[in-house]
């Protein structure tokens, strides 16, 4: 979250580069002596990505796969699949599927990618003054921690809420929005609060467009919803794929910020995964199936990356 | 040696020290006691630090050379229970004594994070003050105790005098079913419109609050399942599904949010609705009728930052009745807290010693009338000064005799959730009491392994 994603399209580069020509046959000896002092600089880093983060992961998985529990129980055993079993089986899981798929399309495809894509189309031709103000104001929804964006949207929403003065005093019926209709009232913050990342990314991407090619469409005749489906699109596809990736991973494991707002309450109606990973694994004391559930997000993530990939892929 | 040899070399270094960093990094001070406490979400409500600070000073008096480090846990109560059972899972983190609350005790037990204080108890001559069902209240399956008792504690209801009187209602109201109960609220709500008439805690951000102040409280005065344990079959050792019992009690709750009788439900789901009833709902009169726990004036104290002396004139007190006035016509449960000392503590020793020094005679009462709590001990009870400190001691310690305890076996904190997760169902409306019902008793099956017997 904190790390700013390499621009461009190195993340999704799927096709293969041409491969490098065979090295120079050399002596056995020396050869791996030069490959051994060659790692050496990279060893500390190694060892550091092992301890810290492979042994965590590898923790996790063996965990998801007994019955540990954080409280109320002497010995922990081996349950194989049992957790996996119980998770397909348990409606408070599918149902935290299903919102968690809700809530990514909504707030991370439709929501910031083409929100995102439209700031940074509007961007480009509206005058520096403006620019500079909205992106400010863009980016400051970004900057801010998820906590306090929390917050924010939190007292935006909530029954005594600013969003219910304004419908008051536009003598609109007002709603208790984080009870009536939760998960769309998260997904609008998310909205709020990815939107900027998206218009960065794209901005960045138009920029990229030689300007030649789009004035060459505008002397054959081509109008601006034509050059835009023709020229501008396909000439970002890359940065689009990075960022429905990137945005769509980043909303797939958005918890603060739901725990700030409705702890995926009322009822269970706003409990993506991750809440229920946390519910299960914190609050009813099972850390096994807790963390079952943490490796089936994982799952998620990875279907959704893979269609990304396979979608770039066919297009190139 | 090459240049970037130097660099790597720093960097190895660096991280070889940084590794041993981490592991030698302990409490493992011989003359540091560390305690941990649960401290009030409420940043004005300091009753525990003030007390534990009083004790700190007079400890380290008493041991020269010795420290103590106060370890607050700042959380609402199921957030504190997790934070505590990681806390207690590995040496590196354990404090040397820990606020354990009774109804998780035993599960924490099982799991080993506590010592037996058995040595030390049949040492200690205090110990003989304390009453027989306090003493229990630490004592696992296998006969040990693991816990010394700062307190009990009893419910029942407060009521707010100044709206029962703008609602035509006695001062001295006291209902003998729950009908009268909910008849009241209806009255309240008719008459007096703006304020909530009627608090029952539910919900899972509550917590065991809910479960415990809300739920039990009418679980173990229904008619069908009042007298014997409606919970958790004491003779087959099994808890108990598909009761009417509990269908009656979920109807109760339902009630109480369909006609909106209770706080807004977005209130009264939220995490930190306890804090609200006593430090705003209460003294600001915007509460009818509130279905709480003994411990309510502790926030109304002097020095607490919700300074509200005149409570005692502002709010009546009356038992909880049972559902339809069946004998013995009252209900209270009890639960309490107790000190314990995890089993990866550094500082056993001196951990108890630190429990003696809270448990002389004048420390106990200074804590059971800043906690407003229930005396446990004999010789503070007798005492007069103790009965009266505070009005409501004599209300609420009269209510032990027809108190009920939870069923706090190891299973006992997942059953709870269950029960929590019921009530959030009427409480939003998502579920009927039958599908409440239903879903407590699939639910109760994954919670005990099965442990369950129909009635």
């Amino acid at each position: 979250m904190t790390a700013a994603p390499p621009a461009g399209p190195g993340v999704v580069k799927t096709a293969p580069g041409p491969t490098a020509p065979p090295p120079p046959p050399a002596p056995r000896g020396r050869s791996a002596l030069r490959t051994l002092s060659r790692a050496l600089p990279v060893s500390p880093a190694l060892v550091l990505l092992i301890l810290f983060l492979a042994g965590p992961i590898a923790y996790c998985a063996y965990i998801a796969f007994t019955d540990l529990q954080l409280t109320g129980q002497a010995e922990d055993s081996f349950v194989g699949f049992e957790n996996f079993r119980t998770a397909f089986q348990d409606e408070a899981f599918l149902n935290a599927v299903w919102l968690t798929l809700v809530f990514t399309i909504l707030s991370s495809l439709i929501g910031q990618n083409t929100l995102g894509l439209s700031l940074a189309v509007l961007m480009q031709r509206a005058s520096k003054p403006v620019r500079t103000l909205t992106g400010g104001i863009v980016i400051t929804a970004w900057v801010l921690p998820e906590v306090v964006a929390g917050f924010l949207l939190y007292a935006f929403f909530r029954r005594e809420g600013t969003l219910n003065a304004i419908l008051d005093w536009l003598h609109l019926p007002s709603q208790n929005w984080l009870f009536t209709l939760p998960i769309l009232a998260v997904s609008f913050a998310n909205v709020w609060r990815g939107t900027a990342f998206s218009m960065l990314v794209y901005s960045a991407a138009l920029n990229e467009i030689p300007k030649e090619i789009t004035e060459a469409a505008e002397v054959d005749g081509a109008g601006g919803w034509r050059r835009m489906w023709h020229i501008t699109l396909p000439m970002i596809r890359r940065s689009i794929g990075t960022n429905l990736m990137l945005n769509t991973l980043q909303t797939l494991s958005v918890f603060g910020l739901i725990w700030v707002m409705t702890r995926g309450g009322p009822g269970n109606r706003s409990q993506t995964l991750p809440l229920f990973m946390y519910e299960q694994a914190f609050q009813k004391s099972m850390i096994g199936y807790g963390t079952a559930v943490a490796l089936l997000l994982l799952v998620v993530g990875s279907l959704f990356s893979v269609v990304y990939m396979r979608l770039l892929r066919t297009e190139v | 040696m090459r240049p970037t040899a130097v660099p790597l070399l720093l960097a190895s270094l660096l991280t070889a020290s940084a590794l041993s960093a981490c592991g030698s990094d302990s409490g493992s001070d011989a003359d540091t006691l560390e305690v941990s406490f649960k401290q009030s979400t409420d940043n004005s409500i300091r009753v525990m630090d003030t007390y534990l600070a009083d004790i700190k000073k007079q400890f380290e008096k008493a041991n020269p050379g010795k420290k103590v480090k106060l370890v607050p846990i700042k959380a609402p109560d199921s957030e504190y229970y997790t934070k505590v059972q990681q806390m207690l899972r590995s040496p590196k983190t354990a404090p040397d004594l820990v606020y354990e609350d009774t109804f998780l005790i035993n599960s924490d037990i099982t799991s080993g994070y506590l010592k037996p204080l058995d040595p030390y108890l049949d040492k200690w001559e205090d110990w003989d003050q304390f009453i027989d069902t306090a003493k229990s209240a630490a004592k696992a399956q296998d006969g040990k105790t693991y816990g010394v008792p700062d307190g009990t504690d009893t419910r029942g209801l407060w009521f707010d005098k100044g709206i029962f009187k703008k609602a035509g209602l006695p001062a001295d109201w006291q209902p003998t079913n729950w009908d009268e109960i909910l008849e009241a609220a209806r009255t309240i709500k008719e008459k007096v419109p703006g304020v909530i008439p009627l608090n029952v805690y539910t919900g899972k951000p509550v917590g065991e609050a809910a479960a415990m102040q809300g739920f039990e409280m009418l679980l173990y005065g229904t008619a069908t399942g009042g007298n014997e344990n409606p919970l958790y079959d004491p003779a087959s050792k099994k808890w108990v599904t598909g009761s009417q019992a509990f269908r009656d009690s979920l109807q109760f709750v339902e009630t109480v949010f369909k006609e909106k009788l209770g706080p807004d439900v977005s209130d009264a789901l939220d995490p930190n609705i306890m804090t609200r009833v006593r430090g705003e709902f209460l003294p600001e009169g915007k509460l009818g009728i509130n279905l709480d726990g003994s411990w309510l004036p502790q926030d109304w104290q002097e020095g607490s930052g919700h300074e509200w002396p005149e409570w005692s004139e502002k709010l009546g007190l009356a038992y909880m009745p049972t559902q339809n006035g069946q004998a013995p016509g009252k209900v209270s449960m009890s639960g309490g807290w107790t000190w314990s000392i995890p089993s990866k503590a550094a500082n056993p020793d001196l951990a108890f010693d630190f429990i003696k020094t809270m448990q002389t005679k004048a420390n106990a009462q200074k804590w059971y009338i800043a906690n407003s709590g229930i005396a446990v001990r004999t010789d503070v009870a007798e005492d007069p000064a103790y009965v009266k400190a505070q009005p409501g001691i004599k209300f609420f310690t009269d209510l032990v005799s027809s108190t009920h305890y939870r069923p706090a076996y190891p299973a006992y904190p997942r059953v709870s959730t269950a029960i929590q997760e019921a009530m959030e169902g009427v409480t939003t409306g998502d579920s009927s009491v039958e599908e409440a019902a239903k879903g407590y008793d699939e639910e109760l099956k994954t919670a005990t392994d099965n442990q369950v017997i129909k009635k």
